[in-house]
């Protein structure tokens, strides 16, 4: 039995995630905003499998609650084999670039709230000289596009800070994952059109466990969001910024 | 205010809705924005629009999908609406528990399925699904959270079982399992050459066969009208050796651009699949027996862009042979009809829901592609008969039938519409009540 953190596990992939680790008898301790929520789910996971469940509310954006939470999780689960870091929210780029409070809002949400994390998590497998960090980034860190730069730029605080980390906990032992997801068919995307790139939460859930599986470092998920952004990073800037991406 | 597009299984209507979401079951009844009516929207296998709202908005309940409680000694399973068949089934089967009622699909949510009462190929041992609901809980736009069961607040439990949902939202239900020794199933299948024979056959199965159905070739005349494969099969004992789990899964990738299902594919399928070479016993997993069509993907787009209707009626057992007769040959001479042609028969077992679809009797489904005024023209000469014998069509695959036909073939749906939620509504049910 893996014992596993999940910090945003009200997150569609994140629950899918939940629910393949809970299949295969794993221990896991569930992070999120909302009580009602965390609560269905524990018990969900429960029946599925799960070798032991448990909660813990927090905003990722408290960051003098992330102690608390750590030590909360280790004393439930015994100590901590896995973090699967999960938390976020969908930028509105538009209603951002009318507000700088709105803006370093959702830059805290979803890049510094890791990076605020992962200090702490860092430090304590280091120590430990073992364990396994996954955390969920997102194709739109690769390069600033008009479209959702705010979301985009914090994803990239996200890609470079693991990519550092990885190197310096690799000598430890200490696996760093990098997720890198494409269009995915969540509630929060429920609204878009979907076409052929969208990919629903089950699959990127069951390209994060295999990940964790064969300790990978950086994974695009589905795989060909990798030769996507390939093209989309070599593009020049010079035409790049006429692009309406 | 969000929208998206949604459709029901049969692709005739494409449409966008306004989108109500729901978060959790505890969450309030979700009002939407424009204060239009709404409809709890499940998997959409529906094949009409009784899962459909045309210009308003659809409450999607997929989300709901948590398992609350497995008790596997007694075999009570109690999750959210949205759960699939398919996920209660991959938790149930390996504690040797099955649904005790399941359609031919396993890709329906739990609420979806009480909602139009769904039957199964046990119906003569079982009853329809709404037997085996031990409880749910109904969410009332009004803020009520009314517990239903066959013994507490029966009259909303009797509304909801079969209410296509339009009595509120189910949140969670409990259903209770049958115990199987092992995911298999000993089949038997047997070749009919006419309707007396299938007849004959299902009077003598019932007894000691818990499943029955057969396919029938719907384009048979004369002498060969009605034939068809009749399979009778059981849980399979202990014992019995279970075949490996099939892990290549076909699907129909893209939408062709016109029906593949057409005169000449229909005739040529029809003829090879009565005569293929086929073991009169065989062991089967659940999945092929009762699930084949779910191993193809999306096959519902071999309809092409317009689409496809689905015909299922039930006729009344004192007017069951000839009444079927007179179907089977006026499809037969259209040339219309699908590779999935069904019959069955219903048993006397009461079904608890005011509209529920299933009455003694013999039960035909076929799948038409959508060619337009052609096909309404022979709907409508297949409505007269079944009009004509007291018979009814089951609103979960209907798309198109009469309002009248639905009132006289549903006699409670007057005692129904008092429990209809005042937010809610549907396509079907605008449709069957225009000129009420």
């Amino acid at each position: 039995m893996k014992k596993i953190l999940i910090i945003g596990a009200g997150s569609a992939i994140a629950e899918a995630t939940a629910r393949l680790f809970a299949a295969r008898g794993d221990g896991l301790f569930l992070v999120g905003r909302k009580a009602d929520v965390l609560t269905s789910m524990c018990a969900d996971l429960k029946v599925r499998g799960a070798g032991a469940v448990g909660m813990h509310v927090m905003d990722a954006n408290d960051f003098g609650a992330h102690e608390g939470m750590l030590v909360d999780a280790e004393q439930s689960l015994g100590g901590l084999d896995v973090v699967v870091m999960a938390h976020g929210t969908l930028s509105d780029q538009k209603k951002c670039e009318d507000s700088v409070e709105l803006t370093l809002q959702e830059l805290s949400t979803n890049g510094i709230s890791f990076a605020a994390l992962l200090t702490r998590i860092a430090s304590r497998f280091e120590q430990r000289k073992a364990g396994t960090i996954v955390v969920i980034s997102s194709v739109a860190g690769d390069r600033g596009r008009q479209s959702n730069y705010v979301y985009g730029s914090a994803k990239a605080l996200v890609t470079a800070f693991t990519s550092g980390l990885r190197q310096r906990l690799y000598k430890s032992g200490v696996t760093v994952v990098t997720i890198k997801p494409g269009f995915v068919d969540t509630p929060m995307t429920a609204a878009f059109p979907k076409g052929p790139l969208w990919a629903k939460p089950q699959k990127i859930a069951a390209g994060i466990v295999g990940a964790v599986d064969r300790s990978a470092t950086v994974l695009y998920l589905p795989g060909f969001w990798r030769l996507i952004m390939l093209i989309i990073r070599s593009i020049p800037e010079k035409i790049f910024r006429k692009l309406s991406l | 205010m969000p929208s998206g597009p949604f459709s029901s299984w049969g692709n005739v209507i494409k449409d966008k809705y306004e989108i109500v979401p729901l978060s959790s079951r505890q969450s309030p009844f979700p009002s939407s924005a424009t204060h239009s009516s709404v409809l709890p929207y499940g998997n959409g296998r529906s094949y009409g629009d009784s899962c459909l709202n045309t210009g308003a908005a659809l409450i999607p309940t997929r989300s709901l999908d948590h398992f609350i409680s497995m008790d596997a000694s007694q075999g009570i399973v109690t999750c959210e609406a949205g759960t699939l068949l398919d996920e209660i089934l991959r938790l149930a089967v390996p504690l040797n528990w099955f649904v005790p009622v399941t359609p031919g699909t396993r890709f329906v949510t739990l609420g979806g399925a009480i909602a139009n009462d769904v039957h199964g190929k046990n119906h003569h041992r079982a009853g329809t699904l709404g037997r085996h609901i031990l409880k749910f809980e109904l969410l009332r736009s009004d803020g009520q959270r009314l517990i239903c069961s066959p013994t507490e607040n029966t009259e909303w439990f009797n509304a909801t079982v079969g209410g296509l949902g339009l009595t509120g939202i189910i949140t969670w239900a409990s259903l209770q399992l049958r115990r199987i020794a092992n995911p298999a199933m000993q089949v038997e299948t047997i070749r009919f050459g006419n309707l007396d024979e299938f007849l004959a056959l299902q009077t003598e199965s019932d007894r000691d066969f818990e499943y029955t159905v057969s396919w029938v070739d719907c384009l048979g005349t004369g002498s060969q009208l009605g034939r068809g494969l009749f399979q009778r099969a059981n849980h399979a004992a202990e014992s019995v050796r279970v075949p490996p789990a099939k892990s290549r899964e076909l699907a129909v990738p893209v939408m062709p651009p016109f029906s593949l299902i057409n005169a000449a594919s229909l005739r040529l399928f029809n003829t090879v699949y009565y005569h293929r070479p086929q073991a009169r016993h065989s062991v089967q997993r659940f999945e092929t027996f009762f699930y084949p069509l779910d191993g193809i993907s999306n096959w519902n787009r071999l309809y092409g862009p317009r689409g496809m209707y689905q015909y299922q009626c039930v006729i009344p057992m004192a007017a069951g042979r000839d009444a079927t007769a007179a179907l089977l040959n006026t499809i037969s001479r259209s040339g219309q009809g699908s590779f999935l042609a069904v019959l069955k028969t219903f048993g006397n077992l009461p079904s608890p829901g005011l509209l529920s679809f299933p009455r003694e009797g013999v039960t035909l489904a076929l799948d038409f592609p959508n060619r337009g005024a052609s096909l309404e023209s022979l709907f409508v000469e297949l409505d007269a008969i079944v009009h004509s014998c007291g018979g009814r069509l089951y609103p979960a695959k209907d798309g198109r039938m009469p309002g009248k036909l639905f009132r006289d073939g549903f006699a409670r749906w007057q005692e129904f519409t008092r429990f209809i939620d005042p937010r809610c509504s549907s396509s079907f049910w605008r449709r069957v009540m225009e000129g009420a």
